[in-house]
């Protein structure tokens, strides 16, 4: 056998050189050659051998995909030079192909801590067990769920519902205000669902979050939207445009709020999360449409959307104390993980979530796909067999 | 959206509605081809004739899916997908679990586990929610060994099996014991494929290709099928987490994608995820069930058409198994739920009756905010086809004489000692009508069922009662 260097001494001994039935192992074979000595039929003999034994093998390309559409980046939260308080901000959107490895994403999916403005005391035992400590104040809820690693949280102003507490807007909007004092995130403000008090609230909320960029959830076709939007464009905040499991009233809905007046850039869309299990099959393809519609060029579509992952606890299978099902303590954690895989796979751009197990999973895999980091540990995939 | 169209099969039918295959037309026949309802051999007069041998072969050919179908075992098909996007026709085969068996576990612990995976089952929406296949990998290199295992296996169950090692000499030992099962083996790599591909031959067995490198993957697999070997199975390595998680997904779609999108067919393969690399890097078997499933969750929504795994907690599973539950219902048929009169809580004769309709959603939905609001109640349900409220009042699939129909026939009045029905909030306009014809009172209810509770506290327990 030669080796490269008596190849090269070979050849520069000799004039022309011809060599049967060699093959060449390598990768990658440089040679520098001197002038005169450029005709070598090594490979080509090596070659014409090859293919009269084997047919012609296709030869896998990535191809580049064109998407004529983007989605708009949705700001919440403004600092101090931008008009609010808040000591950062979280982007989200701005995607101009539909995965990431397509290179069009500049931002992350994020996650948001449900937090509520009066206890919870109907709260499955592994969710009591967690928050229970903090839920009488919301300033300390929130300081946890941040310690757990949200990305910005959402307050609900459920309290003001007449049929809980009837908190007035006044009081709500108190909440709100010592909420931004005492915490630097960006925040999601949520009424009580009240179709009647809620756009009361909001008006109020809003005035005393003025600037903050805050995203008001929401503007539904149950209440009066246009009020909503209204508040959002006078004090300068998002809104979250929420209908229910169709995707052509969330189009309609989307249009009405920008009618208003609301920039293209303040509107994030909530098609619905339904539960595992209870309909995420049709959260999961709304989404997926959602997005591919965008891109494809849908104006009225092309905004960032949000899920409400609790939802998942709805499901008895992430609560109820059922043998047959295995332990629930670590079910219901595991059924809220579940369910925020779906829809951030299908496309979704922020994730309202309640367990801090589910939000860790949630954000390894967020880092992990999204932001590509180095593993925490390397590990050998064939050693999978001797587990 | 669908790949195909039904002009398109249309023009390779004989196109002369003779009926045989059942449809009224070819053109009806040509769509239930694409929604594989029928088989191309349906056709008779197709083959029967050789005029039509172009036409037939044609067919074929267009109706083959771009992910190849792959059977493992004496059934379990795996792949066969039409779509990348399940809005757009539907997936077709639900990706299979395999909980793995190592060589090292004792005899004991052997039998438990097949026991286990075995007799899995969790009963949900009408349907049984199972395992598919059971891995068995050699841990000890011990030839000996494995084949006793994977003997101890077969004889302990008829679930389909998986045969893991990267030496061919173990394989074959397990072929040898296990070769009535047609076994898929595990793996061929870009070292040993020859020798891998020479026992899938022999055998007539489904082949694992792994190789990270999917322009690798592409050429591997073209040498493999050249060699012989029609049933492969792609694995591009599954990591637990960061960059090299990334790698694998973005592998898979982007082979899944190129199979659909651009018709290339080296990559039209089904795929295998491995959510067992979770016990690489988490010893703690709660922490690494988390993670497993986890991944597990990611990968079947990332095309994995098959996946191994370690963990047999209930606790694990049933999440994986309700997404794939979920992931796979077929969005052209909602799942309907039985009509009838269902139980929520313990109600008695003076608890309230309430009306929806069979789509299982809308049941659910009710149900499941009845049930949390600690409502014992009876819903009555009415056979709407499958449709939701709105749809089923639209289509006048939800009417007064439907109503009074169910009411008979599920014997209301013999369960409760009232004449009250609460009816969905949204039905209210049919209100009048479902009160002259049946003789019962009605209470128009929330529109939304979670004001349900409420809505009982409320009206029910002030005016409800007879």
């Amino acid at each position: 056998m030669l080796n490269l260097d008596d190849i090269i001494r070979i050849l520069s001994e000799v004039d022309e050189i011809e060599l049967e039935g060699v093959s060449i192992e390598a990768q990658e074979l440089i040679m520098e050659l001197k002038q005169g000595l450029a005709y070598i039929p090594v490979a080509k003999h090596a070659k014409k051998e090859k293919v009269e034994k084997k047919k012609e093998k296709l030869k896998y390309e990535r191809k580049i995909r064109e998407y004529t559409g983007s989605i708009q980046e949705v700001q919440i939260g403004a600092t101090r030079k931008e008009g609010g308080t808040r000591d950062y901000v979280i982007k989200i959107g701005g995607q101009t192909t539909l995965y990431p490895y397509e290179g069009g994403y500049k931002n992350r999916p994020v996650v948001s801590f449900d937090v509520f403005d009066i206890p919870q005391p109907q709260f499955p035992k592994v969710l009591r067990e967690i928050w229970s400590e903090v839920w009488h104040d919301p300033v300390a809820w929130a300081e946890k769920a941040l310690e757990y690693g949200a990305d910005l949280i959402t307050i609900h102003l459920v309290s003001t519902d007449p049929h809980i507490k009837d908190t007035s807007p006044r009081e709500a909007a108190k909440t709100v205000e010592e909420l931004l004092q005492q915490i630097k995130a960006p925040i999601i403000i949520g009424g009580s669902g009240n179709p009647e008090k809620d756009p009361k609230v909001f008006e109020k909320v809003a005035e005393v979050a003025e600037g903050e960029l805050c995203l008001i959830a929401s503007a539904n076709f149950d209440l009066d939207y246009k009020k909503v939007a209204q508040v959002a464009i006078k004090y300068k905040h998002n809104v979250l445009s929420w209908t229910s499991l169709d995707i052509n009233d969330q189009k309609s809905l989307n249009k009405l709020l920008f009618e208003e007046g609301l920039p293209r850039n303040r509107l994030v869309q909530d098609p619905t999360t339904a539960a595992l299990g209870y309909g995420l099959e049709y959260t999961y393809s709304i989404i997926q449409r959602i997005k591919q519609n965008a891109l494809k060029g849908d104006s009225e579509l092309q905004n960032p959307i949000s899920c409400g992952v609790t939802n998942a606890w709805g499901a008895r299978e992430s609560w109820m104390k059922t043998p047959e099902w295995g332990a629930r303590e670590y079910r219901g954690p595991l059924w809220e993980t579940v369910n925020a895989l779906a829809v951030l796979f299908a496309g979704a751009d922020i994730m309202m979530m309640l367990h801090p197990l589910a939000v860790k999973t949630v954000k390894m895999v967020i880092t992990s796909i999204f932001e590509k980091v180095n593993p925490s540990r390397e590990v050998k995939y064939e050693d999978w067999i001797k587990i | 959206m669908a790949r195909i169209s039904p002009l398109e099969v249309y023009k390779l039918l004989p196109g002369i509605n003779c009926k045989k295959c059942g449809a009224d037309t070819c053109m009806a026949f040509a769509s239930q081809l694409i929604e594989r309802k029928k088989k191309v051999e349906d056709c008779t007069v197709l083959f029967e004739e050789d005029k039509y041998k172009e036409k037939r072969e044609k067919l074929i050919e267009l109706l083959t899916p771009p992910i190849k179908e792959v059977v493992i075992g004496d059934g379990l098909k795996v792949g066969g997908e039409e779509v990348l996007y399940r809005h757009e026709l539907t997936f077709f085969n639900p990706t299979a679990l395999f909980i793995d068996i190592s060589d090292d576990m004792s005899d004991e612990e052997i039998e438990e586990r097949v026991r286990r995976i075995n007799k899995f089952k969790i009963e949900r929406v009408g349907q049984e929610l199972k395992l598919d296949g059971i891995a068995i990998r050699c841990k000890t290199n011990d030839e000996v060994r494995f084949g006793e295992v994977v003997l101890k296996v077969v004889e302990n169950s008829k679930m389909p099996i998986a045969l893991c090692s990267f030496n061919p000499e173990i394989i074959e030992v397990g072929l040898g014991i296990a070769i009535n099962r047609r076994p898929l083996i595990y793996a061929a790599t870009r070292n040993n494929w020859k020798k891998f591909a020479e026992l899938a031959k022999n055998y007539n067995c489904p082949l694992v290709v792994y190789e990270e490198d999917i322009e690798k993957m592409s050429d591997l697999v073209q040498d493999i099928e050249e060699y012989g070997v029609s049933d492969i199975i792609l694995d591009f390595g599954t990591y637990p987490q960061g960059e090299p998680l990334a790698r694998a997904i973005e592998n898979m779609i982007s082979a899944r994608r190129a199979a659909i999108e651009d018709g290339f067919k080296p990559l039209g393969k089904p795929i295998l995820g491995n959510a067992t690399v979770a016990w690489l890097v988490e010893s703690d078997p709660i922490k690494a069930s988390h993670l497993e499933s986890s991944l597990a969750a990611s990968l079947m929504l990332n095309y994995a058409d098959i996946i191994f795994m370690h963990t047999l907690e209930t606790w694990a599973i049933l999440p994986l198994l309700t997404l794939r539950q979920n992931i796979y219902t077929d969005p052209r048929v909602p799942i309907q739920v039985e009509p009838g009169l269902y139980a929520i809580g313990k109600p008695n004769e003076s608890s309230p009756v309430l009306v929806t309709t069979n789509f299982a959603l809308t049941y659910y939905t009710v149900a499941s905010d009845v049930e949390a609001g600690k409502v014992d109640a009876y819903i009555l349900v009415l056979d709407t086809e499958g449709l939701a409220v709105e749809p089923a009042l639209a289509g006048a699939k939800f009417t007064a004489s439907l109503v009074k129909e169910h009411l008979e026939k599920f014997k209301v009045d013999e369960k409760v000692n009232h004449k009250t029905i609460i009816i969905p909030g949204m039905a209210a306009r049919l209100s009048g009508e479902i009160e002259d014809i049946t003789g019962w009172r009605v209470l128009v209810g929330p529109i939304d069922s979670s004001r349900i509770p409420k809505f009982i506290e409320e009206k029910w327990k002030k005016n409800g009662k007879a």
